[in-house]
C-alpha cells in the first residue's frame, strides 16, 4: 500500500523552537519591538548611528527648549539631563486627554567608538536632539591602497 | 507640584486601516485635549515633523492630524543601535458639532502641534422688539 501520509514523529525540540518563534512575534507586534531586544528603557530613548567620520545620538524631545538640556561628555559617555516642562494652562480649562507628560530625566550612554571630546555639538530641531561626534582619526576608516610590484 | 521623573515608552502604532502609500510605520502620537470657555485645545507630541509637514484634515466630525517625519538619518548614516522606533503620526479624533469649522488655528513648534478650535457662538438670546403698526 503506498503511503499518502505520513504523521512526522513527534519532536519537542522543534514544538519549542516554533513556540518561541511565534511568541517573539506577538511581542514584536504588541511592543513594536526591532526584532531584537530592547534594553532597560530610560528616558529619553536613543538612537545612534554613525558615517566613517562622525557618531550621531539622536533623541526625541518634543518641547524640550535648548536651555532646559544639559549634555555632558565623559569618559567616552554620553550624559544627557534635562526636564521637559509643560507650561500650565489657564484655570479654568478641564481636560478631557492628559497623556504628555513632565518630568526630569538623567541618562547616561556609552558610546560605541571614541569621539573627540572637542568635537561635539548638538542641536535641537522639531523635538529632535541630535549630538554629533567626531571620531579621532585613529578610529576612522581607512583606504589602503595595493601597490603594484 | 512634586517633581517627576520621566519614563521612557515604547511608541504605540496607528492599527492598519488599508494600505498606505507611503511606506513606513505610523504611530499615535500622545496628545492633551482640554477645553477653556470659548475654545478646545489639541497639543500632540510629534517629534520630527516640521510645520509643512503636518496635514491636518476635517469631514464632517471627524479631524484627522497626519505629521509626515523627515529623513530620519542623514546621508551616508547607518543604524548601529535603535531603541525608539521611527515614523510618521497619525490619530483620528471625532470633534463635537460645536466647533466653528472656519476658525482653527495650528501652530507647530519643538515637534509639538497645537491646536485651537474655536467653539461655536452658541444662540444668544435675544429680545424681539414689537413695532407698533
Amino acid at each position: 500500500m503506498p503511503i499518502f501520509f505520513r504523521e512526522p514523529r513527534w519532536n519537542p525540540q522543534r514544538e519549542l523552537e516554533q513556540l518561541q518563534r511565534r511568541m517573539d512575534r506577538v511581542f514584536q507586534d504588541a511592543f513594536g519591538l526591532e526584532g531584537r531586544p530592547r534594553r532597560a528603557g530610560v528616558y529619553p530613548l536613543v538612537n545612534i548611528s554613525e558615517d566613517p567620520d562622525h557618531i550621531y545620538v539622536r533623541a526625541e524631545l518634543p518641547g524640550v527648549r535648548a536651555e532646559n538640556l544639559e549634555i555632558t561628555l565623559q569618559d567616552n559617555s554620553l550624559i544627557l539631563r534635562g526636564e521637559r516642562k509643560i507650561p500650565a494652562e489657564e484655570k479654568q480649562v478641564n481636560y478631557h486627554r492628559r497623556e504628555r507628560e513632565s518630568g526630569f530625566f538623567r541618562r547616561v550612554m556609552p558610546l560605541p567608538a571614541m569621539v573627540q571630546g572637542d568635537k561635539v555639538e548638538a542641536t535641537c530641531k522639531d523635538g529632535i536632539l541630535t549630538i554629533t561626534m567626531a571620531k579621532p582619526e585613529a578610529v576612522k576608516p581607512r583606504k589602503i591602497e595595493v601597490k603594484v610590484a | 507640584m512634586t517633581e517627576k521623573e520621566l519614563q521612557a515608552k515604547a511608541k504605540e502604532e496607528v492599527p492598519a486601516k488599508g494600505e498606505r502609500v507611503r511606506p513606513g510605520r505610523v504611530f499615535v502620537p500622545a496628545v492633551d485635549i482640554f477645553e477653556t470657555p470659548e475654545t478646545l485645545v489639541l497639543v500632540a507630541d510629534m517629534p520630527g515633523v516640521s510645520g509643512d509637514k503636518v496635514t491636518l484634515d476635517l469631514k464632517e466630525n471627524y479631524l484627522t492630524i497626519y505629521g509626515e517625519i523627515g529623513p530620519p538619518l542623514g546621508p551616508g548614516e547607518t543604524m548601529v543601535e535603535q531603541e525608539y522606533s521611527i515614523g510618521d503620526f497619525q490619530r483620528d479624533f471625532h470633534l463635537g458639532s460645536l466647533i466653528d469649522q472656519s476658525k482653527i488655528e495650528a501652530i507647530m513648534k519643538d515637534g509639538v502641534l497645537r491646536l485651537v478650535m474655536h467653539k461655536v457662538e452658541k444662540a444668544k438670546p435675544r429680545k424681539i422688539e414689537v413695532k407698533v403698526g
